[in-house]
């Protein structure tokens, strides 16, 4: 039977094979079975595994290591507990996406600590935990760092809840730590002591990321950690380390395959200058460089030795002009994926479609997405230019204030492989500029001719065609984001009869009712979520949805102001977990 | 292929008429829904009826229709968070507009009613500047963009663009003009953090570029004015504790006050020491809850009876 003694009775050798007539023997013996298993690390292949027949389930069970969870209140950490038993990494995400944008209540929940508090007990030897749009309070972070003594990897993106102390425990218990990347975090200003916690004989870090915290850190811990950790790969300060200061962390150069640059100083002395520039030039092997702050042309050449082998270039929050920006991108021919901020406009994007035919994603980001100063920005010629020159180009996000009908077909005539395509003219419900017909075309030509589209945010005046289209053609789409759109419930009703595919839907601020809403009541358990606001809705219709169907938890969030009846954020999502237990008052489960 | 549609800049400002919805499309989904399209249109009138009003509320002012359930009027020592969570949300769009008009309609808010009554404070000549924040109803975001008839310039939807508060935050203190040379201290600049309790991002400003408080304070107004929580001064109690000083004069009817932090760390209440001390010693300012503030007078009150 089963050599391994310290699986128990519970093991799955013992209980498959005891299952006569109802389960024929498997032609295969559990241990091929869970050793071709330990091979498969997909989430997806794995769900699907566990659906084959009862011993493929509990051979998967016991071999899975890593946990996504994409939805924390899908499921709870007891139902976990009992599945799965050897859990190495975690990766779970809480908050809906429209969080990001303040339109989820702080306090709203998706706090790890329960988790925590399970994963201690029955998965102590857990290594990574990484978290997307969770609370993660200080009580947590020492409660993880106190509960694992393999612990690795943290990771957090888009999370809240944390101050220094927090990290200050991990820093100070985490031996064996080699992952710290904090990244997007909404928190309050975290204090940077913690970064002067770790131990003195402590080496192993890899992965360090702190650019978005805003902490003044010690320069001088900061570089003896840095010197001591020969392992370090990937290094993102934050804006209290100057160009300066960072020169002198570059002594590890030749390894970093990512770096984040820090703030840059006021003036530089020419030996300064060199001094800078010879670092960057020994960074060989950078393939991801993200540029904090003022990174002005004075300083942009000081970069350009550390960027021959670059292929992705983050300069999301470093405003450029089209010219200097335009030399940068000479110097990295490689690049696969650009982030950039609108200042550069169309001249700039001009430069991208010449300079880096290999570019496959790029995101343009607004200057002034309030349009206080009235910014041009870029247009739908930038784009355009783009996709003349970047035939693989297959991730878009592109804030802009104009765009046509015509320019959005010829783009995916050039550009046919998109897998996602973000585009937001930033104000809402606006026509094509030239033509002023809505812009229903444009996301028709889309899903007709990228027939792998896999995410699609729309915007612009768009009637129920739009919807009609989408419904109709994009056949693999997953994620959908809608906002001031559609003419009717017919719209989202296209949508739910349609996209097979669809697991994320979030919608904001489009005249969609509860006929519109009902109409889902097939699909809303196949999918992992939908996020509704400020649309038709009623309590009624939530309700009657909610009597349906059982395991949908289908939370209201009630905000002061409106009348009763409305339900104005409705977040639905599937769940064996049954309604939440820490819901706060403002979010009804219905 | 429907029909291209006239709709105004804000869109839901009206009802939809029948006529203008692809109205194929809806009378299709109507007739198999069993509802008529009509209907629709109604409710959406209703709705934006409610919408198009604007509400203001002066300081000092009772706002209209506040509702019981999630209370607003935050008691000056209460840490009401739990309110504060759910108004920290209201980043009010399109307050932005209303706040105009109640500052240019209205007289002047904010710093100037009280700047002209307490005019000194312990004898140094500084105005004060205790950041008084319009109170606007906590108007609910996403109707009030709706509800504002287009003005000149674009009002502010909350959370659009879809942009992260971190983005926004470095954008607006980041945009570089020509001349602009942004340092750390020193030299050409002073740039200091603003925060601002419950605001989603920070702010950068040069202290140099002002030479005043009043200046300064109105220009954070306009600064922070889309992140004010439609909250009236109302419900300060125990003011007893409040008479001893103008600042804590100044408390009463806000709920929000300018601190900075000082060389020695400490926090302190803008307006205490004379400008040019002030922009010496200041590293940081902070508006804070009036609340949390009452902790500093004292002690800004012991050092300032102690320099007089």
């Amino acid at each position: 039977m089963d050599p391994e003694p310290k699986k128990g009775d519970d093991s799955p050798s013992n209980s498959c094979n005891s299952h006569g007539p109802l389960h024929p023997q498997s032609p295969f013996p559990d241990e091929v079975l869970e050793k071709v298993l330990s091979f498969v690390d997909s989430h997806k292949d794995r769900s699907s595994i566990s659906l084959v027949r009862k011993d493929w389930y509990n051979a998967e069970r016991w071999t899975r290591s890593k946990l996504f969870i994409g939805n924390c209140y899908a499921v709870s950490p007891e139902i976990v507990a009992r599945r799965f038993r050897r859990i190495k990494s975690v990766t779970l995400k809480g908050k809906p996406r429209f969080s990001d944008f303040n339109l989820v209540p702080l306090d709203w929940g998706a706090n790890v600590y329960p988790w925590l508090v399970m994963f201690a007990k029955v998965y102590p030897f857990l290594e990574e935990l990484r978290l997307k749009r969770m609370t993660i309070t200080d009580e947590g972070l020492e409660l993880l760092a106190k509960s694992f003594p393999r612990f690795k990897a943290l990771s957090l993106s888009s999370c809240d809840g944390f101050t220094e102390n927090g990290l200050k425990a991990i820093a100070s218990h985490c031996r064996n730590l080699t992952e710290i990347n904090i990244q997007d975090s909404i928190t309050e200003d975290v204090g940077g002591g913690w970064l002067s916690c770790f131990p003195e004989n402590f080496s192993s870090l890899e992965i360090l990321n702190f650019s978005i915290l805003n902490g003044d850190v010690n320069f001088n811990d900061l570089e003896r950690l840095v010197s001591r950790c020969k392992l370090l790969r990937v290094l993102k300060v934050n804006e209290s380390i100057t160009l300066d200061e960072l020169q002198r962390l570059l002594v590890h150069g030749p390894r970093l395959t990512e770096l984040g640059t820090g703030s840059f100083p006021q003036e530089l002395t020419p030996r300064q200058y060199e001094d800078i520039e010879t670092a960057f030039c020994n960074c060989r092997n950078l393939q991801v460089l993200s540029c904090l702050w003022e990174a002005t042309s004075v300083y942009l050449p000081l970069l350009y030795g550390a960027c021959a082998s670059l292929t992705f270039l983050n300069l999301s929050v470093a405003p450029l002009q089209s010219g200097e920006f335009a030399k940068f991108l000479a110097h990295c021919p490689n690049l696969r994926c650009l982030w950039v901020i609108d200042t550069v406009e169309d001249k700039g994007l001009e430069a991208v479609g010449l300079s880096c035919p290999l570019l496959e994603e790029l995101r343009v980001y607004p200057a002034d997405p309030d349009d206080r100063d009235h910014r041009d920005g870029v247009t739908e010629l930038g784009f355009l230019a783009v996709s003349r020159g970047c035939p693989k180009l297959h991730y878009v996000l592109y804030f802009c204030r104009r765009m046509t009908n015509a320019a959005v077909v010829t783009i995916v005539q050039n550009c046919p492989n998109f897998t996602h395509f973000r585009l937001c003219i930033m104000t809402p419900r606006q026509p094509d500029y030239l033509t002023n017909e809505p812009m229903d075309e444009a996301f028709g030509a889309v899903v007709k001719t990228c027939t792998k589209i896999k995410r699609l945010s729309v915007s612009g005046l768009l009637t129920d065609q739009t919807f009609e289209y989408i419904g109709q053609y994009a056949k693999d789409l997953e994620t959908l984001s809608v906002a001031f759109a559609g003419s009717s419930d017919w719209g989202m009703q296209c949508i739910m009869e349609g996209c097979p595919k669809l697991r994320k839907l979030e919608i904001r601020d489009c005249p969609f009712g509860d006929a519109a809403l009902l109409s889902g009541r097939e699909k809303y358990e196949r999918i992992r979520s939908l996020w509704m606001s400020a649309c038709r809705v009623t309590m009624k219709g939530c309700k009657l949805l909610a009597r349906e169907s059982p395991r949908l938890n289908v939370e209201v969030i009630r905000e002061e102001g409106g009348n009763e009846d409305q339900a104005l954020k409705v977040y639905l999502y599937r769940s064996v977990a049954g309604p939440r237990k820490d819901a706060p008052p403002f979010v009804l489960t219905l | 292929m429907s029909i291209p549609q006239e709709h105004d800049y804000i869109g839901l400002s009206e009802p939809l008429p029948s006529e203008k919805i692809s109205y194929k499309m809806a009378a299709a989904a109507a007739a198999a829904e069993g509802v008529s399209p009509s209907l629709n249109a109604e409710k959406i009138g209703a709705f934006n009826l409610k919408e198009t009003e604007l509400r203001l509320g002066l300081p000092g002012s009772e706002a209209p229709e506040r509702k019981g359930g999630i209370g607003i009027g935050v008691s000056l020592f209460g840490k009401e968070l739990k309110d504060e969570s759910v108004c920290v949300k209201s980043f009010v769009s399109g307050a932005k507009r209303g706040f105009s008009h109640a500052i240019n309609g209205a007289g002047k808010w904010g710093l100037s009613i009280h700047g002209g009554s307490a005019a000194d404070l312990g004898g140094n000549g500084g105005p004060n500047v205790k950041e008084e924040i319009p109170a606007v109803k906590a108007v609910e975001e996403r109707k009030n963009e709706a509800s504002i008839t287009a003005p000149a310039s674009k009002a502010q939807v909350v959370g659009w663009p879809p942009i992260r508060s971190f983005r926004k935050n470095t954008l607006a203190t980041n945009t570089p003009k020509k001349d602009d040379v942004a340092g750390k201290s020193g030299s050409g600049c002073l740039y200091i953090k603003v925060s601002m309790d419950g605001a989603p991002y920070l702010r950068k400003i040069d202290l140099k570029t002002y030479c005043s408080y009043a200046e300064i304070s109105s220009a954070l107004e306009k600064m922070f004015s889309c992140f004010t929580i439609g909250q009236c001064g109302q419900g300060l109690a125990a003011k007893e504790h409040l008479s001893e000083s103008h600042l804590m004069d100044l408390l009463h009817g806000s709920e929000y006050v300018l601190t900075y932090e000082d060389k020695d760390g400490d926090w302190m209440l803008v307006g205490d020491v004379p400008w040019e001390m002030f922009t010496d010693s200041c590293r940081r300012l902070r508006i804070m809850k009036g609340s949390d503030a009452i902790g500093l007078a004292p002690r800004t009150m012991q050092k300032s009876k102690s320099q007089n």
